[in-house]
């Protein structure tokens, strides 16, 4: 197969599947008005909503100006609008100087120095139009699949999930990073059950304690609270899927990210290395905040497996979602985009990881995913809770 | 596929599994053989459930993808639907850890 693929190149040397504006409210307050701008222009503007407040105690707001930097900084933003009410604790400015330090090109906009919402509505698009002019003058040229940041991603598992679908990912996740690329899974509590096959893994003892401790974490905030985890995972909906324990669903979760060794393990929406291998991050098993980790991490493309069918997609990334249920397939096949459910009828997973691979690199250069074409594009941004806070300072 | 299917009836991931998944929604009194071996159902068994392919007492680990997913909560007959009724998790029990009075 062919190793390269049409993209974007940034400033910053990086490569873009996509070439949008973003639009990034700072809080909930700024959410309304990024949505009806980026609606106004087109799709090439993407507002990324979400529901924080204006005020958070500062372990929290840290982990949220990230992401908002690094939404900004994904390689498939070529411009960035950051939107405020004006009374946010998190500095707009200071944002928009974050994000364009990797050479994007970024405008704010304060919704009370406007005038309010239909002066800042009005002056939002003058703003969008002019990111736009400069955007729009890139081109695709050709890149490297070994300049790919791949999030891999599950949600509504069943048990063809760890049979089907995540090692058909896994598969294709071998094949990125054999060929030099990046790949990343996460969703930390569905490593427990599983991490001791993850941590004979790691490439050292640093990378092996470091997760075993994140681990420790997630699951220690069950004993925190004095809760079972057993009412929230698996799930309901995993549970009539099949999967009886989070031993279980653990164990087919991380198939999704193949075989090769784990070479580290970041924070929620740290920055991912290009050229990484196979690299693990700490996000929370809720999967639209755990995409958005990855992709403010810098993954251009996500795959998404599904047993029972889910639809969700991303403003940023594409979104390629990957079933091994023959019967979601037949229900649901037009929000799918890879039918792994064939493996029940002989295909092998080396088979399906080549179909994945493939998809892959054609959504890197351009083919929309069915996510994409609905314009299916949840946002959403892990909130540090205050139990999670509270144990950080007893810790 | 990973592992290998009993009798186009059950999937085996490991030979150390001690439970099979359904690969189609199963009735009860289903028998497959194999290994020279027979296991008939014992009650319906939908597409992607486990059936008990040992018998299991309380309190032994339950196992799949060569891998220890939880343990019996109660005697288990060959041939049996497991699932939450008679197999749960030994890992996140913060109930288990309240109960000890290691709450915090």
């Amino acid at each position: 197969m062919d190793g390269t693929f049409e993209g974007y190149r940034r400033p910053d040397g990086r490569v873009g599947v996509r070439n949008y504006v973003a639009v990034i409210p700072t809080s909930v307050a700024a959410s309304a008005v990024a949505t009806a701008v980026a609606d106004e222009a087109g799709a090439w503007a993407r507002a990324t909503p979400h529901q924080l407040g204006t005020s958070q105690p500062d372990a929290a707001r840290r982990q949220t100006e990230r992401v908002l930097v690094g939404i900004g900084q994904n390689p498939n933003v070529g411009g960035a609008l950051v939107v405020e009410l004006g009374t946010e604790d998190i500095d707009v400015e200071d944002i928009a100087d974050r994000i364009a330090a990797d050479g994007t090109t970024v405008e704010t906009l304060t919704i009370r120095d406007a005038g309010g919402t239909q002066a800042a509505l009005a002056e939002g698009t003058t703003r969008l139009d002019r990111l736009n002019d400069e955007v729009k003058r890139a081109r695709r040229e050709e890149a490297d699949v070994s300049e790919l940041v791949f999030g891999v991603e599950c949600g509504g598992s069943d048990a063809t999930s760890g049979i089907a679908a995540n090692p058909g990912v896994g598969a294709a996740c071998d094949r990125l990073v054999e060929a030099g690329g990046t790949a990343c899974f996460s969703e930390t509590p569905e490593f427990i059950g599983a991490e001791h096959i993850l941590a004979d893994r790691c490439v050292d003892d640093e990378t092996r304690q470091r997760l075993l401790d994140r681990v420790d974490h997630r699951e220690s905030m069950a004993e925190l609270m004095g809760v079972d985890l057993r009412g929230a995972q698996p799930t309901p909906g995993n549970q009539e899927g099949g999967l009886t324990t989070i031993e279980e669903k653990s164990l087919g979760a991380i198939s999704k990210g193949g075989t090769t060794p784990v070479r580290g393990i970041v924070d929620y929406a740290e920055d991912l290395p290009v050229g990484g291998g196979l690299v693990l991050m700490d996000t929370p098993g809720y999967d639209v905040e755990s995409v958005v980790g990855k992709v403010a991490g810098g993954a251009q493309v996500v795959a998404f497996t599904t047993g029972r069918g889910s639809t969700t997609g991303n403003p940023i990334a594409p979104v390629i979602k990957v079933t091994g249920n023959p019967k979601t397939w037949e229900k649901m096949s037009n929000n799918i985009d890879v039918n792994a459910g064939t493996v029940f009828d002989g295909e092998s997973i080396d088979s399906v990881g080549e179909r994945v691979f493939e998809t892959l690199v054609d959504v890197a250069g351009g083919r929309q995913t069915e996510s994409e074409r609905r314009r299916l594009e949840e946002f959403a941004i892990n909130e540090i809770q205050p139990e999670e806070l509270a144990a950080e300072v007893d810790a | 596929m990973k592992g290998r299917v009993l009798d186009d009836t059950l999937l085996l991931l490991s030979d150390a599994d001690n439970v099979g998944t359904a690969v189609d929604d199963l009735d009860e009194g289903t028998e497959l053989d194999y290994d020279g071996r027979s296991v008939t159902l014992s009650e319906d068994v939908p597409f992607g459930h486990k059936v008990a392919l040992e018998p299991l007492s309380a309190g032994d680990d339950v196992r799949k993808y060569g891998e220890v997913i939880g343990t019996a909560t109660q005697p288990v007959e060959r041939g049996e639907w497991v699932h939450t009724h008679n197999c749960e998790s030994t890992r996140g029990r913060g109930d288990q850890a309240a109960a000890r009075g290691e709450r915090a």
